[in-house]
C-alpha cells in the first residue's frame, strides 16, 4: 500500500495521491470561476497521460472554486475564433481529453457543487461516476444552445446514453438547468450528498465500484433504430413551436445529429459551423458584454440590507418580492391595507411557487414586511418610490420623507417618465436620489435602467449598481432624459405598429411580421399586454420631445374603455384564459416589409438615444433593448442589427420609409457619425 | 439588594381572531412575528441587539417546540440571541414580561422582547394511548403473521381522539372545566344570568368605543393572510348584540342548568402581543424614549374549583408590598376569562366576611370603580388566546394611561390550576 502523499504543480491543477486514490482539484488560475479554456484542457491531457500507467484504486476530480465546479467552456476564446474549422478542432482537442479521461484504467469520479454547465457537465459525463453535492446551489446543465451552439465534447453522444433520450433531448435543446435532486431523479448523478458527507461519497464509490449508469430500457426505447426518425418528428413539432429554426438553428441541428446517431467528429463539425455563425457571435457578444457590464457595477459595495419600498401596486410590490427573495429584508408601505393585503396574497403565491422547500418561502415572506405604518423608513438604506406617475405626490412623499431617512439612506424613484431633476427639487440632499426603474413583470425581466439625474451623485450610482446586481439584474445606466432608453425607443415603434392598424392592417399580419423578424411578442399584443392607457399616457408624455403623434384610433379604443388584455378587450379580444383571439390574417405569410417599417422606426430612435447620450455605447443601446425590450437577440441588439445591415442600407430604407410614413424615418444625424454605432465597443 | 429599573418601552399586538371552529390561518410563531416585526422596525437598535427574547405559550403546534427561538431567528434576532419559553396557563404572557423585567431587574438583561402568543384553532388533535400503543406494536411487529396478529387487536375505540385543548381547559385536579369554575364562583356570590349579560354587552360596546375612537391604533398591527385578506379589528368584536340576543344563548358548560353562556365567556381566539422592557443603562444607550415603568408583580395561589378570584388574592399581595388600594389606580385591566368570574372578583372586594376569612384583612377593600374596570372591554368580547392574555393586558393598560395622562394600573388575571397574577405599572411624569 501506497500512503505517501504525492502532490504534482500544474498552473490549473492540483493533484494529489493518498491510499491508491488521486485527488484532481480544478483551481483554474487568476479566475473566480473555472472554465474549460485550452490551457486547462492541455494539462488534464498531461495529467491524465501521467495519471494512466500507474496504480490506482480510482480518481476523485473536484473543484478549488467556492462558486462551482465548472461553468464551462472559456467564452472568451470564443470570439478569436475565425473559422468554423478552428472551433471544430477545439471540439476535438476537448473529445479526446476527455475520451483519455474516460478511458483509464480505474474509475473515476466527479464531485459537483454549484455550477457544472456545459463543457464542465460533459467533463463530469466522461467520468464513470457522479456525486452532487445536495444544496440549493448546485445546478447541472447543457446551456450551450443558449450561446447560439450545441455541446462540443462529445456530451450530445454521452448524456442520452446515461439519462436517456427523451431527457437527454429535454435538456439540450432547452438549455435549462436541474438542480441536485432532479440530477438525481434522472440518473445524470449516481448520488447526491450533503457537503459533510460529499467526499466520502465519492469514496465509498470507489471502493464499491457500481456497474457504471446507463438510461433504463424504458428510456432508451425512443431511440431504438426505427423509432428515432419518428421520435425526431415529434420533438421537432415541439421545438418548432418554440424556436424558428431560421433564428435559432442550434437546438434544430442538435436535433438532427441525434436523429442520424451523428459521430463525435459530425458534432464537432457542426459546433465549428454554429460557432462562427452571426447568431451564435451575437450572443455570445451580448453575454460577454452583459458580464462586463455586471463586473463593472460590482466595483463598490452597495451597504444596503433593509429596503423600504412605498406603493404595494404590481410594480411596487414584485420589486418588494424580489428583493425579499434576493436576502434583502424589506418593508412595503402603502396607504391602503388592501392593497398590502394584495401584495402580501402575492408573495405567499410566488415564494410557494419560488421555493421548494416550505421552511425557505417561510423565510422570504418573514423578509418581507407589510408596513401600514411606515415603521420601515427609519430602518431604510435604501427607500424606493414606486406610487402614482404624478409629479405632485412623488414631491408631496419625498418631502415629508427626508426627514425621517437614515443619514446615508438613497433614495430611489421608479419613475417611468418623470425627469429626477423635478423629484429632486422637493429634496435639501438631491445627491442621494437615483433612478431604478424596473420593468414588467419583474421577476422575470432582467434589466434595470439607472437613471442619473442632474444632481445625483457618482456614490449613489454605484449603490444603486451594485444593488441590481445584488437582485441579480443587469444595471444600465441612462441619462435622465423621458422615456429613459427602453420606452423611448419601445414606443415609437408601438405607435408605428398603432399607426398600421389605422391604415386597415390587422393586428395578426402586424404582429406576425414582427415575430418573423424575432421579436418575441408582436407589437400590436404588446401594446394591448402594457394596457392602451398606459400607452396612450406614455405616449402623450413623449410625444411633443420626440417630436411624434399619437394615432388618434388610440385615443379611440381608451374612450371605449377597450384598454387590452386587462379588459378583456383592446386591438385584439381576448378569451377568459387571458389568450387573444385571431383571425384568419394570422395565416397570412409574413410582411417582410412591414416589419422593416417597424424596425426601421425602432432602429431610428434608437441612434437618436446614442447620439444625445442617453446611453453611453452602442453595446448599452443593445442590451438595454434585448434585455428590457426582448428585442431579438439573435441579431445582437437594434445597434448589431444596424451594423449588420450596412451605412447604406440604412440610409436608404430609412429615406425610403421618410417618403412614405413621415418625418420620424428621416435618418437621424447619428447615422452619419459612423465613429458613433460602427465602432465595436472595447 | 439595589434593583435595576426596568422599563417598557413599546409593544404591539395582533388582532385577535376568532377560531371559526377549524384551524386558523395563522400559526403561533406567525401571529408573534407579525406583531413583533413592525415593533422592532420602528426601534433604533437591530434585533440581534436584544438580550434574549421570552414568550409565553400553552399549547404551541408540534413543530413549535422551544416557540420563543423559533420567533426569534425568524424576527432576524441572528443565531447569538438566546430565547426561551414560558407556561403558567392563562397568564403564560404575563409570566414571559415577569421573567423579562426580573432578569433585568437583577441585571442578567438590558433589552428584551417578551409577551405571548396562542393560536387556540390549531390545538393539536392526538391519538389516544390505546391508539399509541397499538401503532407501536404495529411499527414492532416482524413477519406476516406477528403483522396480522397486531391488525387483529384494533379497536374502533382506538379512533377517538383527544383535543388537547378540551383537555387545556379542564382542571385535572378538580375535573371541572374552566366554565365549571366560573358556574362554582356564580353560585358563591349569588350572579345571575342578568347580571352576567350585561357584563359582556357592556365588554363588547367599551371595545367598539375604543376602536371608533381610534384608541386601539395605539397597540394593534394589521394582519395579512395568504388569501388577500386583512385584519384590523378584533374579529370576535359584535358591534351588533343585544341583551335579547346574550339571554337567548344555551349554557354550554354545565348544559341543564347552567348559566356560564359563550356569550358572557370570553372566546376561544388566536392572538399574539409582544413588548420591550429595557433597563436604564439601555434606555441610555440607546436613547429609547421610555413608555411605561414596571414596578412589580405578585402571584397568588387560590382553590382550583374557584381559579377566576385568583386576581383578589394576587392583587391583595401587591396592594400589601406597594401599601396601595384600588383608589391609587388610575385603571385595572382584570381579563374577563368570564363575565360571572369578573363579578365575582368585585363581589369578593365588597365581602367583608371574603376579607376576614381568606384575604387575612379587617374589612373589605371594595369593589374597583366599574368605569376603572377594563374601560376597553376585554376578553370576553375580543378573546382570550390564553398565551397572549397577559402581555395584551400590560399592552393595553400601559397605552389606555399614557393615553389618560398617566398615573399608575394593574393588569391582573386568573390562572387555571387555582392561581392570580397581578402586574403594576406606572407612567406618566416621574420616570
Amino acid at each position: 500500500m501506497n500512503d505517501t502523499a504525492t502532490t504534482a504543480r500544474y498552473r490549473h491543477w492540483r493533484l494529489e495521491t493518498a491510499d491508491t486514490v488521486a485527488v484532481l482539484t480544478l483551481d483554474v488560475a487568476e479566475q473566480s470561476a473555472n472554465v474549460l479554456s485550452r490551457d486547462v484542457l492541455a494539462e488534464l491531457e498531461q495529467i491524465v497521460a501521467e495519471l494512466a500507467p500507474q496504480y490506482l484504486k480510482g480518481l476523485i476530480l473536484r473543484s478549488a472554486k467556492p462558486a462551482g465546479f465548472v461553468a464551462g467552456a472559456d467564452v472568451r476564446e470564443f470570439e478569436r475564433i475565425v473559422e468554423a474549422a478552428g472551433a471544430a478542432e477545439l471540439a476535438r482537442t476537448g473529445q479526446r481529453v476527455l475520451a483519455g479521461l474516460a478511458a483509464l484504467p480505474f474509475p473515476s469520479v466527479a464531485l459537483i457543487h454549484g455550477y457544472c454547465l456545459g463543457g464542465g457537465l460533459e467533463l463530469a459525463l466522461a467520468c464513470t461516476y457522479r456525486v452532487a453535492r445536495d444544496d440549493a446551489g448546485t445546478r447541472l446543465g447543457l446551456p450551450e444552445v443558449r450561446l447560439g451552439i450545441h455541446p462540443g465534447f462529445a456530451g450530445t453522444l454521452r448524456l442520452p446514453a446515461l439519462i436517456g433520450d427523451l431527457p437527454a433531448l429535454d435538456l439540450m435543446l432547452s438549455g435549462r438547468t436541474v438542480d441536485a435532486r432532479a440530477a438525481r431523479r434522472f440518473g445524470l448523478v449516481d448520488e447526491i450528498a450533503p457537503e459533510r458527507h460529499l467526499l466520502r461519497a465519492a469514496q465509498a464509490l470507489l471502493r464499491r465500484r457500481p456497474p457504471r449508469q446507463r438510461a433504463p430500457w424504458h428510456r432508451q426505447v425512443a431511440g431504438l433504430r426505427w423509432l428515432r426518425p419518428l421520435t425526431a418528428r415529434l420533438v421537432r413539432a415541439r421545438l418548432v413551436a418554440k424556436v424558428d429554426p431560421r433564428h435559432y438553428p442550434a437546438p434544430h441541428r442538435l436535433l438532427d445529429l441525434w436523429k442520424e446517431r451523428a459521430s463525435a467528429e459530425r458534432e464537432a463539425q457542426s459546433l465549428g459551423e454554429l460557432l462562427v455563425s452571426p447568431v451564435s457571435r451575437h450572443l455570445v457578444q451580448l453575454f460577454l458584454e452583459s458580464e462586463a457590464l455586471k463586473r463593472g457595477a460590482r466595483q463598490l459595495p452597495h451597504g444596503i440590507e433593509w429596503i423600504h419600498v412605498i406603493g404595494a401596486g404590481t410594480m411596487g410590490a414584485d420589486i418588494a418580492i424580489l428583493a425579499a427573495q434576493r436576502g434583502f429584508r424589506v418593508s412595503l408601505q402603502d396607504r391602503h391595507p388592501e392593497v398590502l393585503a394584495r401584495a402580501v396574497k402575492r408573495a405567499h403565491e410566488h415564494f410557494r411557487r419560488h421555493y421548494k422547500i416550505p421552511r425557505a418561502a417561510q423565510e422570504a415572506l418573514d423578509r418581507l414586511m407589510p408596513d401600514l405604518g411606515g415603521n420601515g423608513i427609519g430602518r431604510a438604506d435604501l427607500v424606493i418610490e414606486a406610487i402614482v406617475e404624478d409629479l405632485d405626490a412623488k414631491r408631496a412623499l419625498f418631502r415629508e420623507l427626508e426627514s425621517r431617512l437614515k443619514p446615508t439612506a438613497l433614495l430611489a424613484t421608479n419613475t417611468s417618465s418623470i425627469p429626477l431633476e423635478d423629484l429632486a427639487a422637493a429634496l435639501a440632499e438631491p445627491a442621494r436620489l437615483v433612478g431604478l426603474h424596473f420593468f414588467n413583470p419583474v421577476a422575470k425581466m432582467q434589466l434595470i435602467e439607472i437613471v442619473r439625474g442632474g444632481a445625483t451623485g457618482e456614490l449613489a450610482l454605484s449603490r444603486a449598481r451594485a444593488f441590481a446586481i445584488a437582485l441579480d439584474r443587469l444595471p444600465l445606466d441612462v441619462a435622465s432624459r423621458p422615456g429613459f432608453l427602453v420606452n423611448r425607443v419601445l414606443m415609437p415603434y408601438l405607435l408605428e405598429a398603432v399607426r398600421a392598424l389605422a391604415e386597415g392592417i390587422p393586428a395578426e399580419v402586424i404582429d406576425n411580421a414582427a415575430r418573423d423578424f424575432g421579436m418575441p411578442i408582436g407589437p400590436v399584443e404588446l401594446a394591448d399586454t402594457v394596457g392602451l392607457d398606459i400607452c396612450l399616457a406614455v405616449g402623450e408624455r413623449l410625444a411633443p420631445v420626440l417630436k411624434i403623434e399619437v394615432p388618434s384610433i388610440l385615443h379611440t379604443y381608451v374612450e371605449h374603455k377597450r384598454l387590452g388584455k386587462k379588459t378583456g378587450r383592446g386591438f385584439y379580444d381576448y378569451d377568459a384564459r387571458g389568450r387573444a383571439r385571431r383571425s384568419l390574417a394570422a395565416r397570412r405569410p409574413p410582411d417582410p416589409q412591414l416589419a422593416e417599417r417597424l424596425i426601421l422606426r425602432l432602429l431610428n430612435e434608437a441612434m437618436a438615444c446614442l447620439r444625445e447620450g442617453v446611453v453611453r455605447d452602442p453595446a448599452a443601446v443593445d442590451l438595454g433593448l434585448v434585455y428590457g425590450a426582448g428585442f431579438a437577440p439573435f441579431r445582437g441588439g437594434p445597434m448589431s442589427h444596424a451594423r449588420a445591415l450596412g451605412e447604406e442600407a440604412m440610409h436608404h430604407g430609412l429615406y425610403r420609409m421618410a417618403s412614405q410614413y413621415g418625418a420620424g424615418f428621416a435618418p437621424d444625424p447619428g447615422w452619419a457619425q459612423s465613429g458613433l454605432w460602427k465602432a465595436k465597443p472595447d | 439588594m439595589a434593583m435595576n429599573r426596568v422599563f417598557i418601552i413599546d409593544g404591539a399586538r395582533t388582532p385577535f381572531l376568532r377560531a371559526r371552529g377549524a384551524p386558523g390561518p395563522f400559526s403561533a410563531a406567525d401571529l408573534a412575528v407579525a406583531c413583533a416585526r413592525p415593533l422592532l422596525a420602528r426601534q433604533p437598535f437591530a434585533p440581534a441587539d436584544l438580550d434574549e427574547v421570552i414568550v409565553g405559550c400553552v399549547i404551541p403546534a408540534p413543530d413549535e417546540a422551544n416557540i420563543a427561538r423559533i420567533i426569534a431567528l425568524r424576527l432576524g434576532c441572528g443565531k447569538h440571541v438566546p430565547a426561551f419559553t414560558v407556561q403558567r396557563n392563562c397568564a403564560s404572557g404575563l409570566q414571559a414580561l415577569a421573567s423579562a423585567a426580573e432578569r433585568i431587574a437583577l441585571g442578567q438583561s438590558q433589552l428584551v422582547l417578551a409577551g405571548g402568543t396562542e393560536v387556540m384553532s390549531r390545538a393539536p388533535v392526538q391519538w389516544n394511548a390505546a391508539m399509541s400503543r397499538w401503532l407501536g406494536n404495529m411499527i414492532k411487529a416482524r413477519g406476516i403473521g406477528a403483522r396480522l396478529q397486531t391488525l387483529a387487536r384494533f379497536r374502533p375505540a382506538f379512533l377517538k381522539p383527544v383535543y388537547s385543548l378540551l383537555l387545556g381547559l379542564t382542571d385535572p385536579l378538580v375535573n371541572l372545566s374552566m366554565g365549571q369554575t366560573a358556574e362554582v364562583l356564580a353560585h358563591r356570590f349569588s350572579i345571575g344570568r342578568e347580571a352576567m349579560d350585561a357584563y359582556a354587552l357592556e365588554s363588547h360596546r367599551r371595545l367598539a368605543a375604543a376602536y371608533d375612537a381610534g384608541h386601539m391604533t395605539a397597540e394593534v398591527e394589521p394582519l395579512y393572510d395568504a388569501q388577500g385578506q386583512h385584519y384590523r379589528e378584533d374579529t370576535g368584536l359584535r358591534r351588533d348584540t343585544d341583551l335579547n340576543q346574550l339571554s337567548k344563548l344555551p349554557p354550554v358548560f354545565d348544559r341543564d342548568y347552567g348559566l356560564v353562556t359563550s356569550g358572557n365567556s370570553s372566546q376561544i381566539t388566536d392572538g399574539a402581543a409582544m413588548l420591550l422592557l429595557a433597563s436604564e443603562e439601555a434606555v441610555a444607550r440607546y436613547r429609547l424614549k421610555v413608555a411605561g415603568e414596571w414596578l412589580g408583580h405578585e402571584w397568588a395561589g387560590v382553590d382550583p374549583s374557584q381559579m377566576g378570584l385568583g386576581p383578589v388574592h394576587a392583587c391583595a399581595r401587591l396592594y400589601r408590598r406597594f401599601n396601595l388600594t384600588h383608589r391609587d389606580m388610575q385603571q385595572m385591566e382584570l381579563n374577563e376569562a368570564f363575565a360571572a368570574q369578573v363579578l365575582a372578583c368585585q363581589a369578593a372586594w365588597d365581602s367583608a366576611d371574603y376579607a376576614r376569612t381568606e384575604l387575612k384583612l379587617d374589612s373589605a377593600p371594595g369593589r374597583v370603580d366599574p368605569a376603572r374596570l377594563n374601560p376597553e372591554g376585554g376578553a370576553v368580547a375580543l378573546g382570550h388566546p390564553v398565551g397572549a392574555s397577559g402581555a395584551r393586558l400590560v399592552l393595553h393598560l400601559l397605552r389606555a394611561l399614557q393615553r389618560k395622562g398617566g398615573g399608575q394600573g394593574v393588569a391582573t388575571l386568573c390562572i387555571g390550576g387555582g392561581q392570580g397574577g397581578a402586574m403594576l405599572l406606572k407612567t406618566g411624569n416621574g420616570i
